[in-house]
């Protein structure tokens, strides 16, 4: 399907993947009509400081947009905030919105985002308990976020657990509750789950594995204990739950677009309709890495396939993809991650935990899949090259710290 | 206030107004510099707003962290005037900067 004629291109959605899109497609020469959905009132804005330096109060507000209002303007991008797309209308190309608009398309992009899961439990509606995914949540924690107050936080994966270290910071008297075995189960090792569980141990938060939330007392409205499924309460002035997100796809599937777990695409971003597009936290994507298809939530997929989809409707060559990366600050601690270690069956480490300086490293068969690096850019950087390049390389070379990276990048046959 | 001047690796010039205690990384994306991707949005997270620091202003830029060092390691194309434009801080000092971006960030 050649679109490179679109006169009329609708996002829907206004995160990272949005704003992406919209760029590449005027970087790329588009000329015609740019209209961005957003449901949210602000313009496009970063979400990673949301949960780190701009909890804490550390970044001004403004440097959170991408860009300016005026840049908009000058780029001839309409921006219409605060507005829900309703429904798609594919036979007659049109994204519907509340209270009646109605936009045409030739290309509608969906980079509708995802949206925290929510506490399915008793009390979950109390004053005081929160998610954390959008600017007005970090606006109604900040000023709840007190020196000696009592958080609890459900879910320690990454945004749990980024939360605990700034509200740590800030002298709150912190809890974190996980049903599973170990913090980060979902998405790391043992080993770096022990470890970040001995850093924030070590700072004062307090970790319960193994441990379930029964459901929330509250006193005048507002949440005032966590009771436990082993009827254990503790009291808390706040909850932040993060248990995990889920992707905005219901547009896509009531409109009969194809959706498992996220909107299903192609290497482009082309959905099951070839007048639709998906790009973000919402989309499914074939990981060329990995031979599988799965749905990515991190900036570098934002941008990676907000790209994919403007040189897609553009009829421009496709973009070189990436292999898929990720970040956490922690405390003072960097964690920076290449590739996705799923189905790894060999763990190399290199370096020392106890000097909060060291890389476990994925491998499967032989190839090295994934790395986990804490404040080690080196191992991350080089990993990132061979996990491109399918390197195959033995263990005992990457626990080696007698040879460097740059000379096991060298050395690592593809 | 500074003006910062982004040359391009085919000799194309803009140049911005940038506020003081922005990163030369923030000014350029909020001017749509090309060349200057900034995927962590300055985080030191990613290596991909290399730029090459014009000679005159070396000393002025101020110096690179452990951080930075080791991601530029990594980084293509590497000279000795090599900085991640997000860990250079905007002031008066740095009024009339030029800087250079690569060919390629990856």
């Amino acid at each position: 399907m050649d679109l490179s004629g679109a006169e009329k291109i609708v996002i829907a959605g206004a995160g990272q993947a949005a704003a992406q899109a919209a760029q590449s497609l005027r970087q790329g020469g588009y000329a015609g009509e740019l209209i961005i959905v957003g449901e949210e009132p602000a313009l496009p804005y970063q979400r990673p400081p949301l949960s780190k330096a701009y909890m804490k109060g550390e970044m001004d507000e403004e440097r959170l947009y991408f860009k300016p209002a005026a840049w908009y303007q000058d780029n001839k991008i309409e921006v219409l905030l605060g507005t829900t797309a309703t429904r798609i209308d594919r036979a007659a190309r049109q994204l519907h919105l509340q209270h009646g608009a109605v936009l045409d398309y030739d290309a509608l992009i969906l980079a509708t985002g995802s949206r925290p899961r929510a506490l399915p439990c008793k009390g979950a509606d109390l004053a005081n308990v929160h998610d954390l995914r959008t600017l007005a949540d970090v606006e109604r924690i900040r000023p709840q976020m007190v020196s000696g107050r009592r958080i609890v936080i459900i879910g320690a994966g990454y945004i749990g657990l980024e939360a605990a270290a700034v509200a740590r910071t800030m002298g709150l008297d912190v809890t974190v509750l996980e049903m599973a075995p170990r913090v980060l189960a979902r998405v790391t090792s043992p080993v770096m789950s022990e470890f970040f569980t001995t850093e924030h141990t070590a700072k004062g938060v307090k970790i319960l594995t193994n441990t379930a939330l029964s459901h929330l007392e509250g006193q005048d409205g507002a949440v005032s204990a966590a009771v436990l499924a082993d009827g254990s309460s503790l009291p808390a002035d706040l909850i932040l739950a993060g248990i995990g997100i889920l992707p905005n796809e219901e547009l896509a599937k009531d409109a009969g677009i194809a959706c498992s777990n996220g909107i299903l695409t192609d290497r482009d971003g082309r959905t099951s309709d070839p007048h639709v597009f998906a790009a973000g936290d919402c989309a499914s994507r074939p990981l060329v890495h990995y031979g599988r298809a799965g749905r990515l939530e991190s900036v570098h997929n934002a941008i990676e396939q907000g790209k994919l989809v403007a040189a897609a409707i553009l009829g421009a060559p496709r973009p070189a993809e990436d292999c898929p990366w990720f970040w956490s600050d922690q405390y003072d601690l960097k964690l920076q991650i290449a590739g996705l270690s799923t189905g790894y069956d060999t763990i190399a480490l290199r370096g020392d935990p106890g000097e909060r300086k060291f890389a476990a490293f994925y491998l499967r068969n032989g190839t090295l899949i994934a790395v986990d690096a804490v404040n080690s850019p080196p191992e991350f950087l080089a990993s990132k090259k061979m996990i491109m390049t399918g390197a195959r390389i033995a263990p005992e070379m990457l626990s080696d710290t007698s040879i460097s990276m740059k000379e096991i990048a060298a050395k690592a046959a593809a | 206030m500074a003006k910062i001047t982004y040359v391009s690796h085919d000799g194309t010039e803009r140049t911005v107004e940038a506020k003081n205690g922005e990163s030369v990384m923030e000014a350029a994306i909020k001017n749509s510099i090309p060349g200057i991707d900034a995927d962590c949005g300055g985080a030191c997270a990613c290596a991909t707003c290399h730029v090459y620091v014009d000679d005159a202003f070396m000393d002025k830029v101020g110096t690179q962290e452990e951080m930075e060092k080791s991601m530029l390691d990594f980084a293509e194309n590497v000279k000795a005037n090599s900085r991640l434009s997000c860990q250079i801080k905007i002031s008066d000092a740095l009024d009339g900067l030029r800087v250079t971006t690569p060919e390629s960030q990856h």
